[in-house]
């Protein structure tokens, strides 16, 4: 009784409403960094998701609904592998080549048969295919959906800065989509098959005409796209939990992310994603306040929620009637020529 | 336009069917069986069909025949099931329902048909109040009594101050309106994430650490109690800020939340140790008619609904067309719950007891729920005097 | 009984549909969020309704209305940009339509909102009346189905269609591409509006999931599966989407692994949806 009361002392010093401005503000800021930081991790992850969709949609011009199944499926290995194998990293670099395969056999199978087709046929087949791949989930593991538990060295909290602490496995994520969003910007940029993306990006036809093999070409960035949704449902997977149907709503936002971004733009799809991940979160951290300054307590709690999902969608909306072809449009040319030609 | 004919055909057919009345009890079953939700209308059902095993399958002398429908925890779905129970199949009782919203959406084409609805789970506010009915039964609760129960536990604890999470929906916001009714200290923050889609709570995390608040409040059923476990582990507030829940550790979620859950309290009104012999028939049944599995809190109360609506049909002897007899027959709780005894105050809500449930290792190391104590003995709702009936 | 709930639901949604096919099918635009109109549609039936507004003489109109302007507004927007970012734009203000009815507390939320009297005509129909509510969705959906079918023979319509082929040469002769457009959109928009208040009047239930743009991709779906552009495309393609639903869940839990392939055969062997199918099955 004593010590909780003491404690109560110690914490109500550093909580907001009493009258210390120093540490109040002090407090403010903290969260106000941790906040940020909550942001990056969540954009980051969407950019991984992103990536590979802007990739497939700007080479192929293939728009892929069942992107979010392949997220979904890396989550699902990964919980598989790391549990046969009893290893963390080991299960993951399964889960991702496994991903990968499946990415592989799906371009083989159907989705190349797509290519050239109308945008809507590839609504119609891929929603086809997340239905099958929700549907098959359930009867492989079952509707209960599987834990993916980090390893013991990844659940400890870091000081990464005095008074701020933070999961040790969100800055894990952090560090390796950096580090995969700078392979990804090396590879395009300074590579010869990176070349080559870049060339379909902006001309399919042309790099056709160059006796390229493209459809060794699509397979294989069908395949990292592929391994780059796996990559990300893995890694999201021991914060959420793995189950069916978890590729459908971040499948959204990772639309809205090339959508802003430009479609076929790496670089788009990296700022936008960072820039939406920080909206939404900041959005959810300060908005309820805000609201409550100006509305009764029940009412802006109930609307807060509802508003700050909605500001990813006013920014997309505000950015198209803006710029109608996204911030960092790709392959400008491409678009102004389908702009003439394209049957809407 | 020939299609539009043939569906007017089609329907013309359907309408000239006779009335159905069956020599069968027909009892619908409206739950979630799709979707990352499905284990709870799974255990509803396992526990439903034991129930009906226990009874051999018959209620008042005449066999039992049992329909279920998946709402998809949509309340149009769920509502669209229901009528179709009620118009199509010509249930003599209803049961289920997990989700507040599913039931609110459904109520009414229930109520309208004079069809009895026995709620399994969901146990919104209006149900206590405004919207009760003679043909409404509940065997859980009303969204309030288990967290007035934890507010009243965090009181005894010398609890002073506490941040409030939950989702945006008819149950979170009861659940909260809950803690807050009977807690005493201090509530410094209350947050609502968007139901069912926000599956990532750092932002809230990191408000709750920043506000400091003495204890934390959560409510998140189903899948969503993992996530959140697992968050709060990961953040490093189980070891800063104690967490006190409702309905957000059971069976179902703890093999998945596994040692995060470890020490964490939540109130509730079943725990699978209550020592009663129709709980240890229960539980022990159920283990051995389904090996892998235990059965949950909602799964106990689907029991206690299944040996509800058989009390009725016995007390008018199978003849289900006497519905006033029905009603009194299960006013009167004529029937051994898993819970222990309880009674229905007016508005068909149970007053009951409320338990302390700590999740602990048992002797084979495996993680399991426990009663801890007794928090409130004949516990009612608070909006029984907003519901009409007497 | 409950067929006859099934079948208005299924009419209701091929009314909706149908309206869809008027602006993608017709004017090549991709509207990913026409949901919204079934929402908005509901909403003004259902806060009327609940606000002690009973009558359908108020409530109808109503719905109508906000649906044109909403359609009208977004359109001025969405017509700004063109292929996938149409899609997403259209998507994108469904969505902020969709939290804006999750914030309406006094309306229910998220979890909905109930409408205890449906719309009241006095005594030229009672909705309550399961046959007679059944006659009258059968009845708009007729009378849309033709009003389309005069649209799209008019001399609008055929600016339309020819707008969908080739913007660039309509305007060197001088159509206002976007005007065409946008009046195209909003007759679309208060069609599928008037859909929304007949399906708030049938479930009794109006709540913000019927905005979400997973109900947008259902009815995309069900125009693409029946055949685009088709006058009885949508009502082919959602009754058959439907049906096919509802019968392949009494076969088996697992339906949609069913489901799922046959959409993708569907798009591999069928161009053109089942009536493109079934045009060249025809020509043998």
């Amino acid at each position: 009784m004593v010590r909780s009361v003491s404690n109560h002392v110690a914490r109500s010093i550093l909580s907001c409403d009493t009258p210390q401005p120093e540490h109040d503000l002090r407090t403010r800021m903290l969260l106000v960094v941790e906040q940020f930081l909550n942001g990056l991790q969540f954009g980051l992850l969407l950019f991984l998701l992103a990536a590979g969709l802007t990739l497939v949609f700007g080479i192929m011009d293939l728009v892929n609904l069942a992107h979010g199944s392949l997220y979904m499926m890396g989550a699902y290995f990964a919980a598989t592998f790391v549990a046969w194998t009893g290893n963390f990293l080991l299960g993951a670099v399964l889960a991702l080549a496994a991903t990968l395969l499946l990415g592989i056999v799906l371009e083989f199978t159907t989705l190349r048969h797509l290519y050239g087709r109308d945008h809507l046929d590839h609504v119609l087949a891929t929603f086809g295919l997340i239905l099958f791949f929700n549907e098959a989930v359930r009867l492989i593991w079952g509707p209960a959906g599987l834990a993916l538990p980090l390893p013991a060295w990844l659940t400890v909290p870091v000081a990464i800065l005095p008074g701020i602490y933070y999961p040790a496995y969100r800055l894990a994520i952090i560090v390796v989509a950096l580090v995969v969003a700078l392979l990804l910007y090396l590879g395009v940029m300074r590579t010869r098959v990176g070349m080559l993306i870049r060339a379909g990006a902006s001309n399919r036809e042309m790099i056709g005409a160059l006796g390229i093999n493209i459809k060794l070409l699509y397979t294989l960035v069908f395949g990292l796209g592929a391994a780059l949704a796996g990559l990300a449902g893995l890694m999201q997977a021991p914060i959420l939990t793995v189950q069916i149907g978890m590729g459908e709503n971040i499948l959204i936002l990772a639309f809205v992310i090339i959508v802003i971004g430009g479609i076929g733009s790496i670089r788009g799809a990296f700022l936008a994603a960072i820039f939406v991940g920080i909206i939404d979160t900041m959005g959810r951290a300060f908005l309820p306040n805000l609201l409550r300054q100006m509305l009764s307590s029940a009412a802006a709690s109930t609307a807060a929620p509802a508003l700050s999902s909605m500001l990813i969608y006013l920014v997309m909306a505000i950015v198209l009637v803006v710029r109608p072809e996204g911030l960092f449009p790709a392959n400008r040319r491409f678009i102004r020529k389908r702009a003439a030609t394209c049957s809407y | 336009m020939r299609t539009a004919f043939w569906l007017a055909g089609a329907t013309a057919l359907a309408l000239a069917g006779p009335a159905y009345a069956g020599e069968t009890i027909k009892i619908g079953f409206v739950s979630t069986f799709s979707g990352p939700t499905a284990v709870i209308g799974n255990d509803m059902r396992n526990s439903f069909e034991l129930a009906l095993d226990h009874l051999g399958r018959k209620m008042g002398g005449k066999p039992v025949e049992v329909i279920y429908e998946d709402d998809g925890q949509k309340p149009d779905v769920g509502k669209q099931k229901t009528e179709k129970l009620v118009q199509s199949d010509h249930v003599d009782f209803i049961a289920g329902y997990i989700w507040s919203n599913v039931l609110l959406a459904s109520l009414k084409s229930a109520v309208d048909s004079q069809t009895f609805l026995i709620s399994a789970n969901a146990g919104p506010s209006q149900l206590a109040g405004e919207l009760c009915s003679p043909y409404v039964f509940s065997t859980s609760w009303q969204n309030d009594q288990t967290p007035q129960a934890m507010g009243l536990y965090m009181n005894q604890k010398g609890v002073k101050s506490v941040f409030l999470i939950g989702p945006n929906y008819a149950a979170g916001k009861d659940m909260l309106a809950g803690v807050k009714s009977t807690f005493k200290g201090k509530v410094v923050g209350e947050e609502y994430t968007v139901w069912p889609s926000q599956l990532d709570f750092s932002a809230e995390l990191s408000k709750a650490r920043a506000s400091g608040a003495e204890s934390v409040f959560v409510f998140y059923p189903g899948a969503a109690g993992v996530q959140f476990l697992n968050q709060y582990t990961q953040a490093g507030l189980k070891q800063q800020i104690p967490l006190y829940t409702a309905f957000t550790i059971d069976e179902l979620s703890l093999p998945l939340q596994k040692e995060n859950a470890l020490g964490v309290p939540g109130a509730q009104e079943w725990v699978n140790d209550l020592p009663n012999e129709q709980n240890k028939r229960f539980v022990a049944d159920y283990r051995k008619k389904y090996p892998n599995l235990r059965p949950t809190f909602y799964g106990a109360q689907s029991y206690d609904a299944a040996q509800l609506i058989n009390s009725a049909v016995v007390a008018v002897g199978g003849d289900t067309s006497k519905k006033d007899a029905m009603k009194a027959a299960m006013e009167k709780v004529n029937f051994e719950s898993v819970r222990g005894s309880f009674k229905y105050g007016n508005n068909h809500i149970p007053i009951q007891n409320f338990y302390l449930q700590d999740v602990v290792k048992d002797a084979d190391g495996q993680l399991s729920l426990k009663t801890v104590a007794t928090i409130i003995k004949d516990s009612q709702d608070s909006f029984h005097d907003k519901c009409p009936m007497k | 009984m409950f067929v006859l709930t099934l079948f208005t639901r299924i009419v209701i949604l091929v009314l909706a549909a149908a309206s869809l096919n008027l602006i993608m099918g017709y004017g090549g635009m991709m509207s990913f969020g026409h949901a919204a109109y079934l929402g908005i549609g509901g909403y003004a039936v259902g806060i009327l309704a609940q606000e002690g507004f009973g009558s359908g003489f108020l409530q109808f109109p109503v719905a109508l209305a906000a649906s044109a302007i909403y359609a009208l507004v977004i359109g001025a927007l969405s017509l700004r940009t063109r292929g996938v970012y149409f899609i997403m734009i259209t998507l994108a203000f469904a969505q902020m339509a969709y939290y804006v009815a999750s914030g309406l507390a006094r309306y229910g939320g998220d979890d909905g909102l109930t409408v205890y009297k449906r719309s009241d005509f006095g005594g030229l129909i009672n909705l309550s009346n399961r046959t007679q509510f059944y006659y009258l969705c059968l009845a708009c959906l007729l009378g849309v189905v033709f009003l389309i079918w005069r649209i799209v023979n008019s001399r609008f319509g055929m600016v339309v269609q020819g707008l969908r082929s080739n913007e660039q040469r309509m305007q060197a002769i001088g159509f206002p591409a976007k005007r065409y457009k946008l009046v195209c959109f909003v007759i679309s928009g208060t069609l599928c509006g008037l859909a929304g208040a007949l399906l708030a009047n049938n479930t009794d239930f109006v709540s913000p999931a019927v905005m979400y743009w997973t109900r947008s991709g259902d009815l995309m779906v069900m125009v693409i599966l029946g055949g685009m552009g088709v006058l009885f495309g949508p009502v082919v393609g959602a009754v058959a989407y439907l049906l096919l639903e509802e019968l392949l869940s009494q076969v088996t839990e697992y339906w949609a692994l069913i489901m799922g392939p046959l959409l993708l055969l569907v798009v591999l062997f069928g161009r053109g949806g089942i009536m493109g199918l079934l045009g060249r099955l025809n020509r043998g």
